[in-house]
């Protein structure tokens, strides 16, 4: 699938380029986007350094089972195909609880590490499995709950309540996560 | 509110810090092993990265999705959903910073106390750039066959946006 959307995405813009006479804003582009990809890494670099240092702490310390445990019944039901004691667990315990907060790029080392752990697990290497869908699908359907960035960009416009916002985007973001895991759930069960 | 997660991070490390020396481990060649895995899986997902702003900022550049949203105004004026967030609910799967500018720009057009500025803080709050972060996942642990995942996370997205429409309507 995503063979063929990335594909799809730079065919459709050189050609509507081309036809809308747009065609250098695509040749910029195309020169200037690794820079643009470069500079995106160099942000995430330091943070990836740092938090999966603290979290190498958090695993020989036992921390991250801890966690993992006091999420395991939930988790449990969301991700059947993971044994009990899998650090995985751990990793998308805290992702999901840091992501919650709002603090998206430090979820992501934690969110790279459950990818990590499931894929230690996973039969075909190549092949997505059904336990990391899930996530995924839990994990972009994001439920955030203090969208920090909005916050502040409300702040910065002169709102006058910047975060009457919250709460309807709790719900929103909950319909999000409800819709994509029931659609999830059914096709798992259609599999077997 | 913010103060609340100004404070969160400082407490996440003192905890793991704490429980560290708790169980009497080496924290600082722990540390440094986990640094060392943080650079290797900014090696693994840099390929990734690049290819999905390679193909996502060429797309964004050639304005198609105005060209999208010329077929879609009439059906979305129909429904009575503001035009000006069009853009910003059709782009939300694929890129989050340019909703993010998007949002910003209709915050100075609208104020983010309107209807419009409301809903877009709504729908960036409400969902992740699913395109994007699941390219960025899978690419890290090299998947190449991403089954029904994209499916079911663009399904959610759709969900979240109409949720946000009905509960904009809602609320404000």
């Amino acid at each position: 699938m995503i063979n063929i959307i990335w594909g799809v995405m730079i065919a459709i813009g050189v050609i509507y380029g081309l036809l809308s006479g747009n065609i250098e804003a695509i040749n910029n582009e195309i020169i200037v986007s690794g820079k643009t990809g470069l500079d995106m890494i160099l942000e995430m670099l330091p943070i990836l350094v740092i938090w999966m240092g603290l979290m190498k702490i958090a695993e020989e310390s036992g921390l991250l089972k801890k966690i993992a445990k006091i999420f395991y019944p939930v988790l449990s039901k969301l991700f059947p195909s993971i044994p009990k004691d899998n650090k995985a667990l751990g990793y998308i315990a805290s992702n999901i609880a840091v992501n919650m907060m709002g603090l998206g790029s430090a979820a992501t080392p934690f969110g790279l590490k459950a990818m990590d752990e499931m894929q230690k697990i996973n039969p075909k290497k190549d092949t997505a499995s059904e336990a990391m869908i899930t996530f995924l699908v839990l994990n972009t359907s994001g439920v955030t709950l203090i969208p920090t960035t909005v916050i502040s960009l409300r702040m910065l416009s002169g709102s006058a309540n910047p975060t009457e916002i919250i709460l309807p985007a709790i719900l929103a973001t909950t319909c999000a996560s409800i819709g994509g895991l029931s659609l999830d759930y059914l096709i798992r069960r259609r599999h077997k | 509110m913010n103060k609340i997660s100004i404070i969160i991070i400082p407490l996440i490390v003192l905890l793991v810090i704490v429980y560290g020396y708790k169980k009497k481990i080496n924290i600082y060649d722990a540390f440094l092993a986990g640094a060392k895995e943080g650079l290797v899986s900014t090696f693994n997902i840099f390929p990734t990265l690049i290819a999905m702003v390679f193909a996502i900022n060429i797309f964004l550049k050639s304005n198609f999705i105005n060209f999208i949203l010329g077929f879609l105004k009439p059906f979305f004026a129909l429904l009575k959903i503001p035009l000006d967030i069009l853009p910003m609910a059709l782009l939300r799967p694929i890129s989050g910073s340019s909703t993010l500018v998007i949002m910003n720009n209709l915050f100075t057009t609208f104020g983010p106390d309107s209807f419009v500025g409301r809903l877009s803080s709504i729908l960036q709050g409400c969902t992740d750039t699913t395109f994007y972060v699941m390219s960025l996942y899978f690419g890290s642990v090299r998947i190449l066959k991403t089954r029904y995942a994209i499916k079911v996370g663009l399904f959610a997205d759709l969900c979240g946006i109409i949720a946000a429409f009905i509960i904009a309507n809602l609320f404000f």
